[in-house]
């Protein structure tokens, strides 16, 4: 039997080599390979996270205008749900049927174990009513979160309004950070100032079995961050300004932007027609955005940023200024009121001056003017000319901020156009066009195009005698100032000795006997406003009518411009609701009632028709 | 009887010191396993009643200990003939027992296996394995397997294979599988290797035939002994018809796997060895376990998340963490310095029972030291295997280490009869 002892290191050798195999093993799954423990901790760990208290915004005298409040989602768990009784409840919901199916189906597809959100931002008045019935359907519970509220029924626009993240935005790097069913700032100072707004999130890891129950901190903690909540919001706007503004546009398409010349801040932002802020918030918030934007009227449209128009006789004042820096007229240079150039606006006085051309808005002396800067002999070749002459007038044009975007905080905003001669060489060909082509601009008509915040900052431009500051909404960001590009002063080309010559001009055109703008007049008060009209031609319809004006003239306090779809000449209308408006903020109240009487109502009342 | 003082002195108390250490190791780590975070306080003194404490796993433990050490203590003073003497008795008994459990066993996790005492549940299965050993040993002792004789040889099959196929039918597949391990010990006896080499080839074929296209399977083996017959003009002459046999033998297995995989196997096995191959083939049944459970190992790194620590364990994504995956929990703590010692205290425990194996002088020693070996070593390498996913999930404890009072008495029992009978060799030179 000796032979067989021998086996006895078969049988030792078999108990090694399993033993060497699971000690390699277990040293490469427990050793080298680091999946598992991430696959541990990913069983294990699940992140709660915390939003944080939305910031607040308040307008410039600390008023309150958007708060949150909380409201109530219905949240369904799929497969929770049991032998749903759908008619008793599409009744406790006031929903229809097809909307709850389709409801439960997006849930289902989105998970079956995880709750989602059926029925979104219900008010606690609507909780009361459902939530005693609720227990009688498994799978369904009630969330509550915070959502915006607001003080106040007007700047809508500005405000902009707060949503669900879309799955399109969840997409973007930008937006990694948000879950679905989120809230987020989609326009207006929500969506620019969504990063402040929304302060910083809060994750807490929390340890869980194997059902889900939850077993306490993860490391004590180690890992969580507290939420911080938004900062606020210190806007420029006068709401009480705002208000008025909104009451005088009524029934009227077009824009009011009235700003603080000083510092840029913009204390009025009114676009026509308007809707009311609350309308986008709670129950229902879907459909009434789809009724917003299928208006044909176009309330969400923010007029005073992104529509472009001519801007009329209010662009002389550019126009004037540039012809003057480079020296090609003087304010006493004379011009004739040659009709053969140009149509004028009416038969006035001879522009003997700057002054009396302003007052009048004579369009053939502004032509003569703008002649003067493009065609300077800078070449024999007059197509040249016209060419060199108007890039340079065109770089000066821009320096007052028009055909790019000034900066304002929304996104939403146009930077217009001032046509370049590029723009022209392709329109009619190299050396097809001369200054007869490109006049209408002289008188701001044509192919120009600015926005009326642009215009607002034209007359903040020229009531500070040369420079501007980029005009924004937040004069305040939680215990800070504005942003810091805010602060900073944009001088224009133009030497401020000629914006002193052009100044006398507009006053006249308010207060001096025959001008354009009277309507506008605050001589009453003591108040010296200088302004200019504006009507802009219109292919589609009845004339655009522009005001844009700053007061007190000497000291200015407040830049501002009108503009009302339709309505005809500058004057009529435009010029005494910049004159109210003007009143409201430097005196606090409107005394003119008869005016303010006169401009209720739609456009059609101020055209006269010929 | 034997003097206890002689009796002490001859004890192999190597073997006992091992022995607990892994009780004592094992014991902590059902502790763990069993530790919930939230009641931290059911530790012996928190003044909890005896009815309280009974709910915790480890205090249970505790008290199968205990009885573990009663136990050895009567097991060693008893008679070292009486196993010799005895075993066909017990054998029998054990069989009988095994006949009446179904019958009056109330079922508990799909099988009717479990007895109940009082508060104590009890396997009959488990102790099956000491007796058929002490049964084959003695029977073994009594004639000689390598004459060849076939009437000895079938009915040492029989005596081995009647247990696990009662047990079978118990439906406790691991439990009965745990019988193959006497081929180990039959094998150091003088069984033909050819059986383990004949065995071994059929399980690789099985494998391989899950594994691999059937069609380039039994392309590559005809090839291979097509070559073997072609160049080798000795077994052309001589062994051709068995070349033959064999190869539809083997093509016949490759055929009919999906037979007996689809057929013979029950549902559960069947996955069992579906996810062996393809841990993501079942991901939440029976992968879950599988992939849960290397996790847990997984994630203990060099060093283990510390004591009482585990995430995997504690929270129950380990399931039956503190019996059958109890590697889990030794793994996710202690890391793989852990696992390392456990392995190696399996291979000194292992290796010490071979030694003592060795030394016995009569057939029925060292056949049921072998016997002990295997059987320590096929829940060594089946448990420890599953856990890691090299072997199918099959319901076998962690030997010591698992807890569990029918798993803890069996190896007890099974390792200390070896003792007193190994106690006793010098006097067997006189018997």
């Amino acid at each position: 039997m000796q032979y067989l002892e021998g086996r006895k290191y078969v049988v030792q050798a078999l108990f090694l080599v399993v033993a060497l195999v699971f000690g390699a093993r277990l040293f490469y799954i427990q050793v080298l390979d680091g999946s598992y423990k991430l696959a541990a901790d990913r069983n294990t760990l699940q992140r709660i996270v915390q939003v944080p208290y939305r910031g607040l915004i308040y307008d410039r005298n600390g008023q309150l205008l958007v708060q949150n409040t909380p409201v109530y989602d219905l949240m369904v768990v799929p497969r929770e749900v049991k032998q749903l009784d759908t008619v008793r409840f599409c009744q406790l919901l006031q929903l229809p049927l097809e909307e709850v199916r389709e409801g439960l189906q997006t849930a289902r597809a989105y998970s079956r174990v995880k709750a989602s959100p059926l029925v979104q931002n219900l008010s606690t008045p609507e909780l009361a009513t459902i939530q005693d019935n609720l227990i009688d359907f498994p799978g369904f519970s009630i969330k509550a979160r915070m959502a915006r509220s607001y003080k106040t029924e007007n700047m809508a626009h500005a405000l902009g309004y707060v949503g669900a993240i879309t799955p399109a935005f969840l997409e973007k790097p930008k937006y990694a950070k948000y879950l679905p069913g989120d809230n987020l700032g989609i326009t207006g100072l929500e969506s620019f100032y969504e990063s402040v707004l929304m302060g910083r999130r809060g994750v807490q890891y929390r340890m869980v079995n194997v059902r889900g129950i939850e077993k306490g901190s993860f490391r004590n903690g180690e890992f969580d961050t507290l939420s911080v909540a938004g900062q606020d919001l210190h806007t420029s706007i006068d709401i009480e300004l705002q208000k008025y503004g909104e009451l005088l546009m009524q029934g009227k398409r077009g824009s009011i932007v009235a700003l603080d010349p000083k510092t840029g801040e913009i204390l009025a932002l009114v676009s026509a027609p308007m809707y009311e802020p609350s309308i986008l918030t709670g129950k229902g918030m879907g459909n009434r955005y789809m009724e917003l934007l299928n208006n044909p009227e176009r309330p969400l449209f923010n007029r005073p940023l992104m529509a472009t128009y001519p801007p009329g006789s209010v662009f002389k004042m550019v126009n004037e200024l540039v012809a003057l820096q480079m020296g090609v007229v003087t304010p006493d240079t004379p011009f004739d009121c040659n009709w053969k150039l140009v149509r004028c606006t009416h038969r006035h006085e001879a522009p003997r001056n700057v002054t009396l051309a302003i007052k009048n808005s004579c369009n053939p002396y502004f032509y003569q003017v703008m002649r003067a800067s493009v065609l300077r002999g800078r070449s024999t070749n007059r197509f040249e000319d016209a060419r060199l002459g108007l890039g340079e007038w065109r770089r000066q044009v821009m320096s007052f901020g028009l055909g790019s975007k000034l900066g304002v905080d929304m996104a939403s905003e146009k930077k217009g156009m001032i046509p370049s001669p590029e723009f022209y060489d392709k329109a009619y060909g190299y050396h097809r066009w001369g200054y007869k082509t490109v006049y209408s601009l002289s008188i701001g008509q044509g192919e120009i195009g600015i926005t009326g915040l642009q215009m607002a900052n034209i007359m903040a431009t020229i009531a500070n005698r040369g420079y501007y500051y980029t005009p924004h909404f937040v004069r305040g960001i939680g215990q800070g100032g504005p942003r810091a590009e805010y602060l900073q002063r944009h001088v224009t080309t133009v030497d401020p000795k000629y914006f002193e010559t052009v100044i006398p001009g507009m006053q006249a055109v308010v207060d001096g006997r025959g001008g354009t703008g009277n309507f506008a007049s605050l001589a009453q008060f003591g108040i010296s406003v200088a302004g200019k009209t504006g009507t802009v031609q219109n292919p589609h319809g009845d004339d655009h009518a522009t005001f844009a004006a700053f007061a007190p003239a000497e000291d200015p306090k407040i830049a501002i411009a009108v503009f009302i779809e339709n309505a005809g000449f500058g004057g009529t209308s435009a010029a005494p609701l910049a004159s109210l408006m003007i009143e409201k903020y430097l005196r606090g109240k409107v005394v003119r009632k008869n005016w303010e009487y006169w401009l209720q109502g739609s456009a059609d009342k101020f055209v006269k028709r010929r | 009887m034997a003097l206890p003082a002689r009796y002490s002195r001859s004890l192999d108390w190597v073997t006992v010191a091992i022995f607990a250490l892994m009780v004592g190791l094992g014991w902590l780590n059902v502790y763990a396993a069993s530790y919930s975070p939230e009641a931290p306080a059911g530790g012996l003194f928190s003044g909890l009643s005896f009815q309280e404490l009974m709910a915790f796993d480890w205090f249970k433990q505790i008290l199968w200990i205990g009885t573990a050490v009663v136990l050895i203590v009567v097991l060693v003073v008893i008679d070292y003939k009486a196993y010799d003497t005895f075993a066909f008795v017990l054998y029998g008994g054990m069989i009988l027992l095994l006949i009446i459990t179904p019958f009056i066993a109330r079922p508990i996790g799909g099988s009717r296996s479990w007895l109940e005492l009082g508060p104590m549940r009890l396997q009959p299965a488990e102790f099956a394995k000491f007796v058929t050993a002490l049964a084959v040993s003695r029977y073994m002792a009594s004639i000689n397997l390598r004459q060849q004789n076939f009437r000895d040889q079938a009915v040492l099959a029989g005596l081995t294979l009647l247990p696990p196929v009662l047990i079978l039918a118990a439906n406790e597949t691991g439990q009965a599988l745990v019988f193959a391990a006497f081929l180990l010990a039959y094998f150091r006896e003088g069984m033909s290797p050819l059986i383990l080499v004949i065995l071994a080839a059929a399980a690789i074929i099985l494998i391989l035939a899950l594994l691999v296209p059937k069609l380039w399977l039994v392309g590559v083996f005809t090839v291979i002994l097509g070559a073997i017959l072609a160049f080798n003009n000795k077994v052309l002459r001589h062994h051709l018809p068995v070349s033959v046999g064999v190869w539809a033998v083997v093509v016949g297995m490759v055929f009919g796997v999906d037979f007996f995989f689809n057929n013979v196997l029950q549902p559960h096995q069947r996955k069992r060895i579906e996810v062996l191959i393809n841990p993501s083939a079942d991901p939440l049944g029976v992968g879950w376990n599988v992939t849960q459970s290397k996790i847990a190992i997984g994630s203990g790194g060099l060093t283990g998340k510390g004591f009482l620590q585990g995430t995997q364990t504690k929270f129950d994504f380990v399931p039956a963490q503190s019996t059958d995956f109890i590697f889990c929990t030794i793994g996710e703590e202690w890391g793989w310095l852990g696992t390392t010692v456990v392995i190696v205290l399996f291979m000194v425990l292992l290796g010490r029972v071979l030694y003592v194996a060795e030394r016995q002088k009569s057939v029925f020693g060292r056949t049921y030291g072998y016997c002990v070996a295997s059987i320590l070593f096929f829940h060594f390498a089946v448990n420890i295997g599953m856990t890691i996913g090299l072997a199918p999930v099959v319901g076998i404890p962690l030997p010591l280490f698992s807890y569990g009072g029918s798993s803890l008495w069996s190896f007890t029992v099974l390792l200390f009869i070896l003792l007193a009978i190994d106690a006793y060799r010098k006097q067997d030179l006189v018997r």
